[in-house]
């Protein structure tokens, strides 16, 4: 078991540095760079900037460079020193930028993906058993309207109903008062009155598509011979449902948390956006407007390196889950 | 037992009714069936797929698969103590049949992989029953579980109890639902064709497992097959079932000596057909006349990557008009030894030169391109699965044309009538060519792959267990037309199969094989008659015998392999 979780991490490395050559090419595709935009800002307001300074200025950042320095300059200051370099924009170190906002940003995939698997489970189970009934049909039907929907979509009409008509402070995760106080027993409270709706907005999408992946899977299972095995030792109903059928569907279920985990990464920009939670999703989206190069090649790092690691989690998990991937 | 028979039964079934509602209609599963089960004794139930022998075991436990049915008749179980129960009045997920599953009456079915949990320790599996009916605690059930697997003469039980079934062999894993389904002493023992799924030395194995274990605990068995050789061997008593209806019921001397029924004269006949060699072949010439031989294979191994021989230093020849057959058990190589001959398998040694209409000869071990392709086309492939092995969204002439079409041979009109042809030829009503596979039954489905083998007129085919999944009655016709074929299209054979009765039956010689050697190889009537390997012998004795006058399992040689 070590043996395996050692070669799924080594299997990892390669991973990361893939990522990290993407992840800078995207952010060098768009034409020009962070001094270009930065102009056209300026002119646009009726400014300028004298050519000395331009070149000044890109010498400093080392936008002159060929993309390969620019890249092993990048890349070896984050592994050698922590340095995730500096934000153009704001001045200031990304690592100083992005360290609140990713908290935030990782408690909220936590607290989704927890609140997408205690419900998808239990619901795809009854949708699964009661095949055919009036119950099957209500949630097939809800789950395809649901993974239909945009979530943005979702996140609007949300607050628009809860602040209209039932006038509760929404937007971001605290209330005016609580954004910059210490952390409080009130404080947590207030969190949890509002992370609710991010929580459901995000996680609404991927509910659907487990509750049907669960219901699908365990369908596989229920007709398979060994539970006639188990129906004839006595067992009863219920407990031979959820020891061997249910058990069973839960490996693949497992294993799609790997892509469970990006989906609601990126789900999470837009309705961050939307509901202006101080998460990373609204600083990438600022940083790739502006071709604030490291903090948008960084924040595209991170947020791969969660996926990779949601990964090898669902990975190690599927090994504990199921001795034949264990043993064979 | 002093008295023949006890005074009450264990079990008695009285005009057992199980429905299938279905969108056709409803299907009369089980139509009116009654018998008894005494202590200590066995009672065979044998017919052969569809006649519901199957669903009616599954009655007593009232574990029918939806959406069936028990719409009438009784089922008395007697105890021990004197009191009895109607099953089929019980609440089927109700607690007192519940209380009689696994504790009363337990058990075993077809196939030990997929009917036990590939994901639960096997010692887990077996004492949950002990679990659920005596809530017996852990260490205690611990205890108990290896004693069972002792009794199941499973080699070192404390380490076996905490492995799972993907570990185990097929006979290994039969012994664990043994092992799992005596674990409460149950007074009645139902299988359900347990040893279908198994070779025949590991069948016999398990039989005299289960005889021992019926001795011992005094038992009922309730003993579901298809396998009059297997009723042969063990039964006491005979039900003959045909399409849900009992034929015929009676000892088992009466049923194989003076059966009453034209059904169970039809099945015994096409047993014992298979007994003896072809009418069709005991006449004919030799093939061997013909000097050239159609294929010599010399000195062809494969060893897949994870080191494992699965085709060792095999040599063997096939002359024109002749049928070779490959007998073996699971594992011995048989089927990767043909796939190396179409080249499915790349072998890493020998050569298998193969001598093609024009006289030219191929090595199939090394050719390539274009000369690979066109020898192909003479060698052709029939396959175990005619469900699997049929592209369910083509229709049957889509089917038998494909490989005329591949090999551009004909178009058109002309394609037609030979695909109506073909259909004549192996006797399919050539109007039914534009139905799906599904429209047709196992047997009429072998008929449509035979047919896409001979349509590009090949002149060697590989039949891989064409016959194992076909009821015992339609097996003789099958063979019967492979060697019509054989005759009309001057066809040799290469016959790969588990079963000895059909090689036997069909083939002029045959080589045994045995973990990827051929241990011996010769003249059918020779190697069947005087086997002179001690593993041909171990395999001829292993097979059941249809006449229960001549048990012979028992009795039967054992070969084990000195490990090197």
């Amino acid at each position: 078991m070590l043996l395996f979780i050692f070669k799924r991490l080594l299997f990892a490395i390669p991973t990361m540095i893939a990522v990290s050559i993407v992840a800078f090419i995207i952010i060098q595709l768009p034409p020009g760079d962070y001094l270009s935009t930065l102009m056209a800002d300026l002119a646009s307001s009726g400014g300028s900037l004298e050519e000395g300074t331009i070149a000044a200025m890109r010498e400093r950042f080392g936008l002159d460079q060929p993309i390969y320095v620019q890249y092993w300059k990048w890349v070896s200051s984050i592994v050698f020193r922590g340095d995730f370099g500096i934000s153009f924009e704001l001045n200031r170190p990304v690592t100083d930028v992005i360290w609140g906002r990713l908290g935030f940003s990782f408690l909220l995939a936590a607290l989704t993906l927890c609140f997408v698997w205690a419900l998808a489970i239990p619901i795809g189970i009854i949708s699964a058993v009661r095949q055919y009934s009036i119950t099957d049909y209500g949630v097939t039907f809800l789950a395809f309207f649901m993974l239909a929907v945009p979530d943005f979509l979702l996140a609007l009409v949300s607050m628009y109903i809860l602040s209209t008509y039932f006038g509760q402070s929404v937007g971001g995760l605290f209330s005016p008062e609580f954004v910059n106080a210490a952390w409080s027993l009130p404080r947590v409270w207030d969190f949890l009155s509002h992370v609710w709706l991010p929580v459901c907005v995000i996680g609404i999408g991927s509910l659907a598509a487990l509750v049907r992946i669960m219901r699908a899977n365990l369908l596989d299972e229920i007709h398979r011979p060994y539970v006639t095995t188990a129906r004839a030792k006595g067992m009863s109903e219920l407990e031979l449902l959820l020891r061997y059928p249910v058990r069973m569907a839960l490996n693949p279920l497992i294993s799609t948390l790997g892509w469970i985990l990006p989906a609601v990464v990126s789900g999470e920009i837009i309705v961050s956006v939307v509901m202006s939670l101080p998460t990373t999703g609204p600083l990438l989206l600022r940083a790739l407007l502006s071709q604030d190069m490291y903090l948008a090649g960084s924040l595209i790092l991170l947020i791969s390196v969660l996926t990779i690691i949601g990964t090898l989690i669902s990975d190690i998990l599927l090994a504990i889950a199921d001795p034949r991937i264990r043993l064979q | 037992m002093t008295s023949a028979t006890p005074a009450t039964p264990v079990l008695s079934v009285k005009n057992l009714q199980v429905q299938f509602p279905t969108r056709m209609g409803l299907v009369k599963a089980v139509d009116d069936v009654s018998f008894d089960l005494y202590r200590g004794k066995t009672l065979c139930v044998v017919g052969e797929s569809g006649s519901g022998k199957s669903v009616s075991a599954r009655a007593v436990l009232q574990i029918v698969d939806r959406p069936g049915k028990i719409v009438g008749g009784s089922m008395v179980l007697t105890r021990p103590d004197g009191t009895s129960v109607d099953l089929a009045k019980l609440d089927p997920r109700g607690g007192e049949i519940r209380s009689i599953r696994g504790r009363e009456i337990a058990m075993i079915f077809q196939e030990p992989m997929s009917s036990l949990s590939p994901i639960h320790r096997v010692g887990e599996q077996i004492g949950e029953s002990l679990r659920i009916h005596f809530r017996m605690p852990k260490a205690e059930r611990r205890a108990r579980v290896i004693e069972l697997l002792t009794q199941v003469e499973i080699p070192n039980p404390e380490q076996a109890i905490d492995r799972y079934t993907f570990e185990f062999s097929g006979g290994m894993r039969q012994r664990v639902m043994i092992a799992m389904a005596l674990a409460c002493n149950p007074s009645m023992l139902i299988a359900d064709e347990p040893t279908t799924a198994l070779d025949v030395t590991t069948q016999a194995e398990i039989l005299t497992l289960i005889k021992r274990l019926q001795a011992e605990y005094g038992m009922a068995v309730l003993f579901i097959t298809h396998d009059m050789g297997v009723v042969a061997e063990i039964a006491d008593e005979v039900l003959v079932m045909y399409r849900g209806k009992v034929m015929e019921r009676g000892a088992v001397e009466q049923i194989f000596h003076e059966p009453q029924s034209d059904y169970t004269r039809m099945l015994i006949g096409s047993v014992l057909k298979l007994e003896s060699k072809a009418e069709a072949r005991v006449a004919r010439e030799p093939a061997s006349l013909a000097p050239d031989l159609l294929l010599d294979v010399r000195n062809m191994s494969l060893t897949f990557p994870g080191g494992m021989k699965a085709v060792d230093d095999v040599s063997l020849t096939v002359s024109p008009g002749e049928t070779l057959g490959i007998v073996g058990e699971s594992g011995s190589g048989k089927t990767t030894m043909g796939r190396c001959l179409l080249r499915v398998y790349d072998p890493q040694q020998g050569t298998a030169n193969f001598r093609r209409a024009d006289g030219s000869v191929t090595d199939l071990c090394s050719a390539r391109g274009e000369e690979l392709k066109a020898a192909r086309r003479e060698i052709r492939m029939i396959f175990q699965d005619p469900v699997g092995s049929l592209n369910p969204r083509k229709t049957v002439a889509d089917i038998i044309a494909e490989p005329l079409r591949l090999a551009k041979l004909a178009r058109g009109k002309e394609l037609d009538d030979r695909v109506a042809g073909l259909m004549e030829q192996v006797g399919l009503e050539p109007s039914w060519r534009e139905r799906y596979p599904h429209a047709f039954s196992g047997g009429q489905r072998q008929r449509i792959g035979i047919a896409r083998a001979i349509s590009v007129r090949p002149r060697l085919i590989i039949a891989d267990e064409a016959t194992s999944a076909l009821d015992v009655s339609l097996r003789s016709q099958m063979l019967d037309l492979m060697m019509k074929l054989q005759d009309e299209m001057g066809l040799s054979f290469i016959f790969i199969s588990h079963d000895m009765s059909v090689i036997r039956y069909m083939c002029d010689r045959v080589a045994v094989m045995y973990r990827g050697k051929i241990v011996e190889a010769g003249d059918t009537e020779a190697v069947t008659g005087s086997p002179q390997h001690a593993y041909t012998q171990a395999l001829l004795s292993a097979i059941p015998h249809p006449d229960p006058r001549d048990r012979r399992l028992a009795d039967r040689f054992r070969y084990q392999e000195i490990q090197k």
